[in-house]
């Protein structure tokens, strides 16, 4: 053990560098963010289904709305109360929530999804 | 007995003539039509879609125009680059989109002119068949060839299988094309773009079909010459691409591969 002095010195500062994440925010209690509604939005007051509906199952139905629309053609949706909306994520759903930034990636970053939606579909423009 | 033969008939006769005059009448001589149109969607419905095109009204420009409106519509960018080049609908000359029918002492107006073609939408898809994940498939209530850019893997099977070239490949993310060749990509901000790594190819305009609006290109070719080209239903007697089909000789790309296209040509 003639180099022990070094290994050890380097080992307890590699062990410190990987744990940095778990000791760092130790404490700390950071808020959920709460998304932030548009003015679009706000005047609608319902989105195509109820507020519980959409928080805990918008994926879901973004996937449903996908597959019916490019596979089976449906392209509209009848929502409970009997409105018609175009299956769209471009067109109706950010034609509404036009404010990605505040109110999809908010969330979406909190709890590390990364949707690969915006691969291909266009975001509104947002003027940050 | 208070009703006689002829009385009955007589009655049934006006009861059902009343009968067909509501709703139910409609359901039974158009079925789905009175659903659309109470739910205000337009009706553009077909067993099978196909178009016609009149090579004798077709000129040049009309074709520029007819790309344009296409390519500016679903967000397909110039590369500037055949060899990565995207495209939905485009012109070629006649030895080349009719192989079979060129030979060395053939008509010279024929051999002048530059044809329109896209995806022929065969009844009989070789794309369809060699995709392995179902991407792109034959949608079996209006006859026309689907792409899924959701299920794309990019293995490019389809591009091969296709005798027609009908299919692009994204080599690179659209989004970063040129921007001195497209100034202002997207160009349609209600249509998405695709992303690298996968196939793309004209949809006869699925979307537009949705909502009651004809095929891009046939909107802008018909704001030039009515009629230059013709899209309808093909199952449909007294439709227009068929009163067409009757009136004119017509010609199809390499019918003899057996894929069945639906784009015919007026030449």
């Amino acid at each position: 053990m003639f180099d022990g002095g070094k290994i050890w010195t380097l080992l307890i500062i590699f062990l410190v560098l990987l744990s940095f994440p778990l000791w760092y925010q130790r404490g700390d209690t950071v808020p959920a963010p709460v998304p932030e509604l548009s003015a679009a939005a706000k005047e609608a007051g319902k989105c195509v289904e109820s507020k519980e509906y959409m928080t805990k199952e918008h994926m879901k139905l973004l996937d449903r709305w996908r597959v019916e629309a490019v596979r089976d053609g449906e392209r509209f949706y009848t929502s409970t109360d009997g409105k018609q909306y175009e299956k769209s994520l471009q067109v109706t759903c950010m034609g509404c929530h036009s404010n990605k930034s505040q109110f999809c990636d908010k969330c979406h970053n909190y709890a590390g999804v990364d949707p690969f939606c915006w691969n291909c579909h266009i975001a509104p423009k947002e003027n940050i | 007995m208070g009703i006689d033969r002829r009385k009955f008939l007589k009655i049934a006769g006006v009861s059902a003539a009343l009968g067909l005059s509501g709703k139910v009448g409609f359901e039974l001589l158009a079925p789905g039509d009175v659903d659309a149109s109470v739910n205000e969607i337009p009706v553009t419905e077909a067993k099978k879609w196909g178009m016609v095109v009149d090579m004798h009204k077709m000129t040049d420009s009309i074709l520029k125009k007819c790309q344009e409106a296409c390519h500016s519509f679903h967000n397909v960018p110039d590369w500037g680059n055949t060899r990565i080049e995207v495209k939905w609908n485009w012109s070629d000359t006649f030895e080349h989109v009719f192989p079979d029918h060129s030979h060395e002492y053939l008509n010279e107006h024929l051999l002048e002119k530059n044809y329109f073609v896209l995806c022929n939408h065969c009844d009989n898809p070789p794309c369809c068949r060699v995709c392995p994940t179902k991407a792109t498939f034959k949608r079996e209530s209006d006859g026309i060839v689907i792409m899924d850019p959701h299920r794309c893997i990019g293995c490019r099977f389809c591009m091969a299988a296709c005798p027609f070239g009908a299919r692009s490949f994204n080599w690179g993310d659209p989004r970063k094309a040129p921007e001195e060749l497209n100034p202002e990509f997207p160009t349609n901000p209600d249509y998405p773009t695709r992303t690298k790594g996968v196939v793309e190819k004209c949809t006869f305009c699925t979307e537009r079909l949705a909502k009651g609006l004809i095929p891009a290109c046939v909107e802008a070719a018909n704001q030039q010459v009515e009629g230059a080209l013709i899209f309808g239903d093909l199952t449909d007697h007294g439709s227009n691409v068929r009163r067409a089909l009757r009136e004119h000789y017509t010609i199809r790309r390499k019918p003899e591969l057996g894929t069945g296209p639906n784009i015919y040509y007026i030449v």
